[in-house]
């Protein structure tokens, strides 16, 4: 019977990842919450709970990049936009901040972009280790029809974020990765062979492979990456007049629908 | 002056007030006049399909479109996204976030929108071909990358923790069947039921009947993720806020049910015993 298998977790739920024993003290991931991680930097400990283990003051301070250099305070970037109207609109900051991140999902950047490009260098490593040429497997992703993601970008030409997160990849000692090469390599190629540029989800995605993430764990590394640029766009409408931000008229909602027809009956 | 910035619309028409042109004075919808036909002559679920197809329906699309739901109005509370949303609830959060917290938890691929995503593609894949469906049901990935969605764990459209259909979605299928298409979706799923659960050993869920529901209506899987997202939402707002009056002390805080398998004790008693 199928449903027996719930009966083990009905009542019980055996774990290894922690647990707060309210009034006397926390364990995560079997470390003291309060005393034994308290000397983490807030971003550093997010690692650890999601990691299971310390991964070092270096990959810590790589990552910390990532976020730092994806805050944008500009309510033009999408999810940043979402955090704005719930300013403008006078609903609050969680809902606002998470519906912002909730939008970050998205294909055509944030997590899926993510995801992916750090799924591309792992399968590109892997074909390599069994003889292929790095070039071979760009082709035939391409000749499959799969979107490179992490080249070409929907909005500019240039990416400011390659130039800042090598800077930091130099300084924590990232700069020599076998992915990183592997990043600009496939970029090298696709330049030539197709134009395209390359953003800094290839950048980052040859990083975390370096630094050894599985997809999951680098979906939920980034998850709350672009926060720190919303909060800012979330308060600045908030203190503005209500609905102001970017009205929209009747005239700029373009129709290109059907005629007007008569509901008949 | 008009705006730089302009929304492109194929289904949604706007003309605006003489005195202020951010006000409406009609708005269509696929060329009908809302506020002045519409709302008048329609029902919510011609309303709806007209929105999702472009088409004014037929009354049965209507009808097996209200019936669906019915059907998906209140999944009661030992389901996921209901459950969720009676979690912000309980706590007296605010409304919007008990609903957010259901549209997240009801997305799922066990028996959530992306689930009955799966079971749309797999119709447009399949269609009544039920050897084809036997194979891709047991493989459903699109390839064989990673995504921000992992991959499904069980046969899309059944439920690995079930024996055999639950009473009440047999009854939902039966009805739904009355208001479907003859050759359709609904009453090929009704037909195969026993034969594919027989071959996976266990039953169809809510999320293979809904999605057969959606196919008959001709609603693709984008279409049928956002009405199912939707109309589960009803009961999920009514349990937060029966939880919200029923109070905190009433509802279960699982603290004792949780064992921890490595416990390290208390951190000064290893502290003394020389632990660190």
């Amino acid at each position: 019977m199928n449903h027996e298998q719930l009966l083990e977790t009905e009542s019980h739920w055996l774990t290894r990842i922690g647990k707060a024993f309210l009034t006397e003290r926390v364990v995560m991931h079997g470390k003291d919450l309060h005393h034994e991680l308290d000397h983490l930097e807030w971003l550093h400990l997010y690692l650890y709970c999601i990691l299971g283990k310390d991964p070092g003051e270096n990959v810590a301070k790589m990552l910390n990049s990532y976020w730092v250099g994806t805050s944008y305070p500009d309510p033009s970037i999408w999810p940043n936009h979402v955090a704005a109207l719930a300013g403008s609109v006078r609903t609050t900051p969680s809902l606002g901040l998470m519906a912002g991140l909730s939008i970050s999902e998205a294909s055509i950047y944030g997590r899926r972009p993510e995801v992916r490009a750090l799924d591309f260098f792992y399968r590109a490593g892997r074909w390599c280790d069994e003889g292929g040429m790095l070039e071979e497997f760009v082709d035939h992703e391409k000749s499959l029809g799969r979107i490179l993601y992490g080249y070409g970008r929907p909005l500019a030409t240039t990416d400011e974020r390659i130039a800042f997160t090598l800077d930091k990849a130099k300084e924590y000692g990232f700069s020599e990765g076998r992915y990183l090469k592997m990043a600009f390599s496939v970029y090298e190629h696709l330049n030539t062979t197709y134009g395209y540029s390359m953003n800094v989800a290839a950048v980052h995605a040859a990083l975390a492979a370096d630094m050894g993430f599985s997809c999951e764990e680098y979906q939920l590394i980034l998850t709350p990456c672009f926060v720190a640029g919303m909060a800012p766009c979330f308060r600045d409408t908030k203190s503005r007049r209500e609905g102001s931000f970017f009205p929209i008229r009747c005239e700029s909602i373009v129709y290109h629908g059907r005629e007007k027809r008569h509901w008949e009956g | 002056m008009p705006s730089d910035y302009v929304y492109h619309s194929d289904f949604w028409f706007e003309e605006p007030e003489e005195s202020n042109p951010f006000a409406a004075k009609a708005s269509y919808c696929h060329g009908y006049d809302v506020y002045g036909q519409v709302i008048a002559k329609a029902g919510w679920f011609e309303y709806l399909l007209l929105m999702f197809k472009g088409e004014r329906p037929r009354p049965d699309e209507a009808v097996l479109l209200e019936k669906l739901a019915l059907v998906l109005a209140n999944q009661g509370p030992k389901e996921a996204s209901i459950r969720a949303a009676m979690n912000g609830g309980v706590a007296a959060t605010n409304h919007s976030s008990a609903l957010m917290s259901a549209l997240a938890v009801g997305s799922g691929l066990y028996g959530g929108s992306q689930e009955l995503e799966i079971c749309i593609r797999l119709w447009e894949e399949c269609g009544q071909d039920v050897d084809r469906w036997k194979s891709r049901l047991q493989a459903p990935e699109e390839d064989e990358r990673a995504d921000i969605w992992p991959a499904i764990e069980h046969p899309p459209g059944f439920d690995p923790n079930g024996d055999q259909i639950p009473t009440t979605l047999l009854q939902s299928l039966e009805l739904l069947v009355q208001f479907a298409p003859k050759d359709g979706a609904l009453h090929w799923l009704q037909k195969q039921r026993g034969a594919l659960e027989e071959f996976f050993g266990c039953p169809i869920s809510i999320t293979s009947v809904a999605a057969a529901a959606f196919v008959d209506l001709g609603l693709d899987r984008d279409q049928g993720s956002m009405l199912y997202l939707m109309l589960r939402l009803p009961g999920a707002a009514v349990h937060a806020l029966e939880q919200r009056k029923m109070g905190w002390k009433k509802f279960p805080f699982y603290s004792s049910a949780i064992e921890l398998e490595d416990d390290p004790g208390p951190f000064k008693q290893r502290d003394e015993e020389g632990g660190r």
